[in-house]
């Protein structure tokens, strides 16, 4: 107890001192709370989306079906199994049929990926129910993404006209009319592609009753077994390659904050060398008032501990209302982050939990306390006449 | 304690310095013995010897050959532990420059060695306010050491020094950094609480007024003992 007074103190009286570093370290502290809940905001928002929107419990491919490899997408449909058609039915599941075709939007020939949905679906965030209400008999309904219709200039109510190959290897080609324009987050189910009625797809292919993907709802508990015709990919392979660039993300902003919690903690580092150099005669009148150097060692430890205190609950207190109000408000992100290829929303909204507070805290806590430790170790060789004299031995 | 006893055995004491590859010889074979409630002086010029003398006597430092037997402890063979526990239990220290701690009131100033021996608040309290009165401070108890003079800081210094009883308190050079008055004022309150506490003071010195109310004078040259005067 006298030793937390002695150090509390020691630290308040040393003024300005012990503010620099204070504010330093809390923000710092801040610092690493708002990167580390940005990126956490970001991770949960983009797999939200990712869930939301495309791969809902998880999907079934059909074996042959690679979305890296577009020459694939010839091969890689099959008859719907009996028991995942029992799931469409049930409102469990949905299926899309993938083929690859060419537009031509403005008379310019451009690649792109025709994708078969059942307009009353429900699995995925998709507006899919726009094919529906807008069919009718003399052009196909198509439904795209923004960065689509940005890509091609296309606009509601424009036909663009479409060229595919059959399962048996003929051309065919008919009009689209644009019924719809969707604003995504997520890009996988925007860029190059036009959504169209599942069934309609299955006649222009000739392949009735086939698929590519058959997407599981959300909070589906049992996974169908099914034939060697189709895999079922669970959300951590689904997720994987988000989750890898999160990572990456992490790790790079990792050094960042290292940096800086290194620049905080050097700061904290040099203010104990220098109090030990300062306070000499006061440590060899304290050694020669009783105190062992023990005891002398743990109060100028705590001193420098009693920084990573106060750091946080400064931190706390402009760190916490500011760091909730971004969280509510989040971030508008630049438009040129949009094109990065990555399901980023527009407003990013940082994430904080108790358990990024408390893992911050406490690294911020054992790191101040290491730093503070170090120097004071050559009190343990200090002789008290030295100390008395102003030496340091 | 028996008044007759010594309570400071010096035998034969030595103590080097090294000063690179040769050293230099603050004491040369230093033998006396103090007794309970002596007033005594370590006199002499600078470098006799007299600070490094009294921080032996306060288990501040270690003798290079022979030893002290202070309180029935040798100094030699003290832990650092054991050392910082004398200090704290038995022995008053009173510096040139009085050493009190800057963060710290007069009053916090006083209790902190009673705070090291754990004593309890309100004893703590009323041995300090009564520390305060034998040194007429009791009036700047809240007072921080910067708004002290001179002569005032010194007797926080003694009141802190005389507030734990201690069976010894070593003063080095209490008075150097004093005017006349001041000198003498402090030097009174000493010779007081020696005579009615009957703790023994050690003093290093070489100031005239101090020498004048000692009650035994060991002189110091060269580090070795040249003289030891019984005044009373």
């Amino acid at each position: 107890m006298l030793t937390i007074k002695l150090a509390f103190k020691n630290i308040t009286h040393a003024g300005i001192r012990t503010w620099l570093n204070v504010f330093v370290l809390s923000f710092a502290f801040v610092l690493i709370v708002f990167t580390e809940g940005f990126y956490d905001g970001m991770a949960q928002q983009v797999k939200d989306a990712m869930v939301n929107s495309e791969i809902g419990g998880g999907q079934f491919w059909q074996k042959d079906y690679d979305p890296f490899d577009p020459f694939s997408l010839e091969q890689s449909h099959s008859i719907i199994p009996d028991n995942l058609s029992n799931e469409i039915n049930k409102g469990n599941a949905s299926a899309v049929l993938i083929v690859s075709a060419a537009i031509f939007p403005r008379g310019h020939v451009q690649s792109a990926l025709l994708k078969g949905i059942d307009p009353n679906q429900k699995i995925v965030n998709l507006p899919s129910a726009v094919l529906d209400h807008n069919a009718d008999t003399n052009s196909i309904p198509g439904l795209i993404g923004s960065r689509m219709a940005n890509n091609t200039g296309l606009s509601i109510g424009d036909f663009v006209s479409v060229r595919w190959r059959n399962i048996h290897g003929t051309f065919d080609a008919a009009d689209i009319k644009i019924v719809d324009i969707m604003s995504t987050d997520v890009q996988t189910i925007d860029r190059d592609q036009i959504w169209i009625p599942l069934n309609k797809l299955q006649s222009m292919l000739q392949a009735p009753g086939q698929a590519t993907i058959i997407t599981m709802k959300k909070t589906v508990s049992t996974i169908p077994s099914v034939g060697a015709e189709w895999k079922f990919r669970n959300l951590a392979y689904l997720l994987k390659d988000i989750n890898d660039n999160l990572n990456r993300k992490k790790v790079s902003s990792a050094f960042m904050y290292i940096l800086l919690l290194s620049m905080a903690l050097l700061a904290v580092f040099d203010t104990q060398v220098l109090a030990i150099f300062r306070r000499r005669k006061e440590i060899g009148t304290l050694m020669a008032l009783g105190m062992t150097r023990w005891n002398i060692i743990s109060l100028f430890t705590l001193e420098g501990s009693m920084l990573g205190v106060l750091a946080f609950v400064t931190g706390m207190i402009y760190g916490l209302p500011l760091l909730t109000l971004l969280a509510k408000t989040g971030f508008a992100l630049p438009s040129m982050v949009q094109g990065v290829g990555s399901s980023i929303p527009p407003t990013l909204y940082p994430k904080y939990g108790i358990r990024l507070y408390l893992i911050t805290t406490i690294i911020l806590f054992i790191s101040v306390m290491i730093v503070s430790f170090l120097p004071t170790r050559r009190i343990t060789r200090l002789k008290p006449t030295d100390a008395l004299r102003g030496k340091l031995s | 304690m028996d008044d007759n006893k010594n309570i400071i055995l010096v035998e034969e004491l030595v103590k080097d310095y090294s000063m690179g590859s040769s050293y230099f010889r603050a004491l040369n074979d230093i033998s006396f013995t103090a007794k309970k409630g002596e007033f005594t002086g370590l006199v002499g010029p600078s470098g006799s010897g007299k600070t490094t003398l009294l921080n032996i006597l306060g288990a501040l430092d270690n003798p290079t050959q022979g030893d002290a037997i202070v309180l029935g402890k040798s100094v030699k063979s003290l832990t650092h532990k054991d050392a910082a526990r004398l200090r704290n239990n038995s022995i008053g220290f009173i510096f040139q420059t009085y050493n009190l701690l800057p963060v710290y009131s007069v009053f916090e100033n006083v209790e902190f060695p009673l705070l090291l021996l754990k004593k309890g608040k309100e004893e703590r309290e009323e041995a300090v306010m009564k520390a305060l009165s034998w040194v007429g401070l009791t009036s700047k108890a809240k007072s921080r050491p910067n708004q002290l003079s001179g002569g005032e800081s010194q007797r926080v210094a003694v009141a802190r020094a005389m507030v734990k009883n201690p069976v010894i308190v070593l003063a080095d050079e209490p008075t150097a950094n004093l005017d006349a008055e001041n000198s003498h004022n402090i030097i009174r309150t000493m010779l007081k609480l020696n005579e009615e506490l009957k703790t023994t003071f050690i003093f290093a010195t070489h100031d005239e007024k101090v020498i004048s109310y000692l009650h035994r004078k060991i002189v110091l040259n060269d580090g070795k003992i040249v003289n030891d005067i019984n005044l009373n």
